[in-house]
């Protein structure tokens, strides 16, 4: 079937146990040899639904298919074309970098050497460290070898749960440049994060959130989405700016945003008018630039607006 | 096939480069072994004896001479006051006490008859038991004696005299009694334990996450854990046995290959219940708890302490259910007694029935999918 996508996915729901609704009413697609991202926070469902693409979970209601099987009823041949990297690291920590990769090789029946083409970039890295016992890896190798480990029996879509959380900037840096590579062997890769600032890196985002997709689309439509002004401001309370803020007038909303409060305006209005309400309410130190609209904006956008 | 292999190469690696794991595995229930060996002795010898001797008689002396010298008494004390012999008791210093009344030697020779007070410290049922049975056996025998000196030899009422032989363990040696039986619950220990924690640890570290993404088998995998144990156990019954061999002299009668053939099927049964709690279980703490809620029921009524023959109706019922029972029985029976294939067939036959169900259940119960 030509243009069939790698991942479908439609209306799925899931609940756990009658208060938390995990899912809801889930649906998008992935092309082949698209890097697509789950963008949300923690508790969104991110982990539910690749559980759920994995055939680990079975959706209460909805259809999911993976390279056109489907999860519910083609399980096995899922289970033995797709690479899955669970948030927590999963291998053995009392087995060796080589054990490791040599046992999820053999059971999945292939050799090292087979498709040692796909992963030598992420592997040399670990090389040195071949006898190293997986539990004694730093977090950032712990993750390469977990990709490592995902990926040698040549999976055409790769599930990749978080895989920085907990990985330092520059070590997260070096894996997005690793899943670019992989995009371009064609394999699909479906990654969560709950760092906005990984969106941005992904061809195509789900923003997701309380079970529900807010948005789907490229980075740049999603940014692009986000039509009103929006000003970065800080002064010496930043506790009671943001309170203040939300007072004012042509507040649409108002949230923090690293050092600054990001404070989107109804209206266009000059940021004079913004700094003297501020000085009425005895702010000093008060500092207002405009802002550059990030994804972040239009998720804190989107989830206030559902 | 090869599935498992990995598998079982896995979970060898993993066990044996634990370094606490092997003297875990091998060389504490060897320890056990020649501890409990020792301590597990129904024979209660050191009962502590006090004698409260009114009469200072000639046949009272006799009759406190004959207490210490039957082996099982050690005398603690004396005193004249029966007070002072309670106290004893309530110190803990005496387990029982005789009180041998003023006068009677006279009313023994005189009317033939006498009377005597035995008062036991019957904290520990069993030990109380036992040293009262001793003390009464001492007495009559003294009452023996005294009436033949009495009356003459040959007069006197007739009496039965009961001479006991002890078939297949004629010196009624506890060692060989219960060392087999205490090698069975070691085995079922370390077993039982290895395979309870095993998949359960792999849940409560996120490893089966990655395990069942993959495509093995729901078999593959439960045989893949089970066999490493199996052998592991195999082998603990095997170094065990030759202790008992070289250390207790345990007789080895009948066939060394029905041992370890019986063993085969037990520990399937006994692994397949570690497997089974492993599945029902997320984490090892859970799972040690209901592996030990069993192990303290199966041990305690497998007959190895206490003669099932013995206990109520019901419970004995309940034992039919145990897997320990059967194989403590037929370790003394093919050991000791030397007992065929056919003689313990229907031990084989519940064992294997019990060793389908278990590991049926388990495999059924193992989920990949929630």
């Amino acid at each position: 079937m030509p243009n069939q996508p790698a991942i479908d996915v439609q209306n799925i729901s899931k609940r756990f146990g009658k208060q938390v609704q995990a899912l809801e009413d889930v649906s998008f697609q992935v092309q082949p040899g698209e890097l697509f991202g789950l963008i949300g926070p923690d508790g969104a469902g991110k982990t539910a639904l690749m559980r759920i693409l994995t055939t680990l979970l079975l959706a209460d209601e909805g259809q999911a298919r993976v390279n056109g099987w489907d999860v519910r009823k083609d399980y096995k041949l899922i289970r033995r074309n797709v690479g899955y990297m669970p948030g927590r690291f999963s291998l053995y920590q009392d087995l060796s970098v080589e054990e490791n990769l040599q046992f999820f090789a053999t059971i999945f029946g292939a050799a090292i050497e087979e498709n040692y083409g796909l992963i030598r970039d992420i592997y040399s890295q670990l090389e040195p460290f071949r006898t190293r016992k997986a539990g004694k890896l730093s977090g950032g190798m712990k993750q390469k070898l977990a990709l490592s480990c995902a990926l040698i029996h040549k999976p055409s879509v790769l599930f990749l749960d978080e895989p920085t959380t907990g990985v330092d900037a520059v070590s997260r840096h070096e894996f997005w440049e690793m899943l670019q590579r992989l995009r371009q062997k064609g394999i699909t890769i479906l990654v969560s994060t709950p760092y906005m600032d990984e969106a941005g890196l992904c061809e195509r985002v789900a923003l997701i959130q309380k079970g529900r997709i807010l948005s789907i689309d490229t980075p740049a439509n999603i940014v692009g989405s986000f039509d009103k002004p929006l000003l970065a401001i800080r002064t010496d309370n930043m506790y009671r700016l943001i309170n203040d803020l939300r007072q004012f007038e042509s507040t649409h909303s108002a949230y923090p945003f690293g050092d600054y409060v990001h404070l989107a305006l109804d209206r266009p209005i000059w940021p004079e008018a913004v700094h003297a309400f501020l000085a009425a309410r005895e702010h000093t130190g008060i500092e207002i630039k405009a802002a550059t609209v990030t994804i972040e904006d239009s998720f804190m956008e989107l989830m206030t607006r559902s | 096939m090869r599935t498992v292999l990995f598998i079982v190469r896995k979970e060898f690696v993993q066990i044996f480069r634990h370094k606490v794991m092997l003297p875990l595995i091998f060389l504490m229930p060897i320890i056990q072994l020649v501890i409990l060996a020792h301590a597990a002795d129904y024979e209660v010898r050191n009962i502590n004896l006090h004698i409260v001797d009114h009469d200072l008689s000639q046949y009272s002396r006799r009759l406190a001479g004959k207490f210490q010298a039957s082996g099982n008494f050690i005398l603690t004390g004396s005193s004249f006051s029966s007070q002072a012999a309670f106290d004893e008791i309530q110190k803990g210093d005496a387990d029982l006490f005789l009180d041998i009344p003023a006068g009677f030697q006279r009313s023994l020779l005189r009317e033939s008859r006498a009377g005597l007070q035995l008062s036991v410290d019957a904290v520990n049922g069993v030990k109380a038991g036992l040293a009262n049975a001793y003390a009464t056996a001492i007495i009559q025998d003294f009452n023996e004696e005294v009436r033949s000196e009495l009356a003459g030899p040959g007069a006197g009422k007739p009496s039965l005299a009961i001479a006991s032989s002890n078939w297949f363990n004629p010196e009624l040696n506890y060692f060989t009694f219960m060392v087999p039986g205490i090698l069975v619950l070691l085995v079922t220990l370390v077993g039982m334990f290895l395979s309870g924690m095993n998949i359960v640890k792999e849940k409560e570290i996120g490893t089966i996450e990655q395990i069942n993404v993959t495509p093995i088998r729901k078999y593959q995998f439960i045989i893949g854990k089970l066999l490493p144990f199996w052998i592991i156990a195999n082998a603990e019954l095997a170094i065990g046995l030759t202790v008992g061999w070289l250390i207790f002299d345990i007789p080895f009668v009948g066939s060394l290959w029905l041992v370890f053939g019986f063993a085969a099927i037990y520990l399937l049964v006994v692994l397949g219940m570690g497997l089974f709690i492993s599945t029902v279980t997320e984490t090892q703490q859970q799972a040690m708890f209901i592996a030990w809620f069993f192990l303290i029921i199966f041990i305690l009524m497998s007959g190895l302490f206490t003669p099932i023959e013995s206990m109520p109706p019901w419970a004995q019922q309940i034992t039919k259910f145990n897997p320990v029972a059967y194989f403590v029985e037929v370790m003394r029976m093919v050991l000791l007694k030397g007992s065929g294939l056919m003689d313990i067939k229907r031990h084989i036959l519940v064992m294997g029935g019990y060793a389908l169900a278990v590991n049926g259940l388990a495999v059924w119960n193992y989920r990949k999918r929630s």
